[in-house]
């Protein structure tokens, strides 16, 4: 690739983040106004957290599973297999959760708020609004992204809990821990502070996840093939940014 | 006060003299607006008279609807002014704007109903959004503007459940529920059957002659139009080809308004969109 190439990619990231920033702002400006009218904002966190529900508690459970099942393979051969409560605790509420939840919630909420926001763009929901009188931003735009960065944190709660039970289904009913153990030791070693970690993160995540969404959906070309692209790129953004400040923000907590 | 049922229109005082300066509503001077390089207007000048029918009319991709966007200030012109309620739009801050298009209806192409609410809560929609009123108030003003429009029946439908002439009815009662001063029509008869079509036309006069609603109605199709438009502007070429009264514009002599109002497939708006010559594009060997 060459270099004029590079700095026009470099320069287009660039000029991205910077669009993303101000709609962000943009955004933000409008959620106070929003808030003045939460009925709209409960539907969104109803649309983007309780439609979601189903999916993360079942891949909670079977990530919980996966860990207990792992970490009991790895902890034996240490000789401390009692602690596998700890291990699956600490990797749910500081990575696990707040990550995979985020993925989740890009995949199944962020693709259907960019989809919602970018149809109503195609057919003229939005400009028809803004003839109205009434900013597109304040009305459909800062509730959605408000819904999902209360339903995110929620989420995760639900992802974690259901992974902790997922992991003593292994641990303690197929794999013999005693479950005095398992679940004492899970509790003098996870402290508030993780759980902040975890809320912290899942809260960052939730914002960004939606932001993106709501941007993709408002700036999608207003054609079936253009909602489309901003469908894709609300994905495979989501996921490559909530990657990226998961080791920014694992870097900050250490 | 509610418009009478369609078939009703009481008559009123001749509007179909060149609009003044005094009387415009909309007065758009010497407006200049290209995409690009690609030039829509190239000095074009309109009014719109208060009280009156103003159609604007011309061929697809003439910016008619471009026109409509620039008086409602979504976009900006490069030259010229565009004057609203004797307001320069360009000169105004987002809650100016905002505050002008309160008095403005705009019925869309596709009618552009919320497709997540009922046919009421569209029609409610902007008087819950700048009005404060009591429920039942609101329940009585929506079901009147569903009724002046006939569907007061569908309130309780979704978007999804009608027609496209019901759809365009609907978002005409959502256009009108705040009583605006001035009602803007983009493309409302495209795709109506004959049926939905009279029904639209009678709605835009009977509302323009017994609220006394200045209206402005882009369309290309010239019989429908011709017969309500008490004056009627014709863009081409990125100008104003003709302007006058329907009557006067079907006697006018300049080609394209000839081709234009006898709807000729061939003529100075051409049937073929510029191409290379179309024997030797046959013969040629095509690229890999």
């Amino acid at each position: 690739m060459s270099a004029a190439a590079r700095r026009s990619i470099a320069l287009d990231a660039l000029r991205k983040a910077g669009a993303v920033t101000l709609f962000g702002l943009r955004v933000l400006g409008q959620c106070v106004p929003a808030l003045s009218r939460p009925r709209l904002v409960v539907l969104q966190v109803y649309n983007a957290g309780a439609r979601s529900l189903v999916i993360i508690m079942l891949c909670g459970l079977f990530v919980g599973m996966v860990l207990g099942l792992q970490g009991f393979n790895l902890l034996q051969r240490f000789g401390s297999e009692s602690a596998l409560g700890v291990a699956a605790a600490l990797g749910l509420i500081k990575e696990l959760g707040p990550v995979l939840t985020a993925l989740l919630f890009a995949g199944r909420a962020g693709t259907s708020l960019c989809s919602e926001i970018g149809l109503m763009g195609a057919t003229d929901q939005l400009a028809a609004m803004e003839m109205m009188a009434v900013d597109p931003v304040r009305r459909v735009v800062a509730p959605r992204f408000l819904g999902g960065v209360i339903a995110v944190p929620l989420l995760t709660a639900v992802f974690n809990s259901i992974g902790i039970y997922g992991s003593s289904l292994v641990g303690v009913t197929m794999m013999r821990i005693q479950p005095g153990t398992f679940w004492s030791q899970m509790q003098n070693a996870v402290d508030l502070h993780d759980v902040n970690e975890g809320l912290i993160k899942s809260l960052v995540f939730g914002a960004a996840c939606s932001l993106l969404a709501v941007y993709e959906g408002y700036h999608a070309e207003p054609t079936a093939e253009g909602v489309g692209l901003a469908t894709t790129r609300t994905v495979v953004t989501s996921a490559v940014l909530t990657l990226l400040l998961d080791y920014v923000l694992t870097a900050a907590f250490l | 006060m509610t418009p009478q049922a369609p078939g009703t229109v009481p008559p009123r005082a001749d509007t179909g003299s060149a609009p003044a300066v005094a009387d415009a509503i909309v007065d758009v001077q010497d407006v200049h607006f290209a995409i690009g390089s690609r030039a829509i207007f190239r000095g074009v000048s309109v009014r719109a008279r208060r009280g009156a029918i103003t159609a604007m009319m011309g061929p697809s991709g003439t910016g008619k609807t471009t026109l409509l966007r620039l008086i409602m200030g979504q976009i900006r012109a490069q030259r010229g002014r565009v004057i609203v309620f004797g307001e320069e739009v360009e000169r105004l801050d987002r809650d100016a704007l905002y505050r002008l298009r309160q008095r403005v209806g705009m019925l869309f192409q596709n009618g552009a109903l919320l497709t997540d609410m009922s046919v009421f809560e569209n029609v409610a929609f902007p008087v819950r959004e700048h009005v404060r009123l009591p429920e039942p108030v609101l329940r009585e003003l929506v079901l009147m503007k569903l009724q002046a429009v006939g569907l007061r029946g569908a309130a309780d439908l979704m978007p999804a459940e009608l027609s496209g002439g019901m759809a365009r009815r609907v978002a005409l009662a959502r256009a009108i529920v705040l009583d605006p001063e001035l009602l803007i029509y983009d493309e409302p008869f495209v795709g109506l059957d004959p049926i939905s079509m009279g029904v639209i036309v009678r709605l835009i006069q009977s509302l323009n002659r017994t609220l006394g609603i200045t209206s402005i109605v882009v369309s290309h199709d010239v019989h429908e139009i011709g017969a309500i438009a008490d004056y009627s502007y014709l863009l081409s070429e990125g100008l104003v080809a003709a302007q006058g009264s329907p009557a006067e514009l079907k006697e006018a002599h300049q080609e394209v308004v000839q081709q234009f109002m006898s709807g000729s497939p061939d003529g100075p708006v051409p049937f073929h969109y510029p191409a290379p010559d179309y024997y030797e594009q046959l013969l040629e060997r095509p690229r890999r």
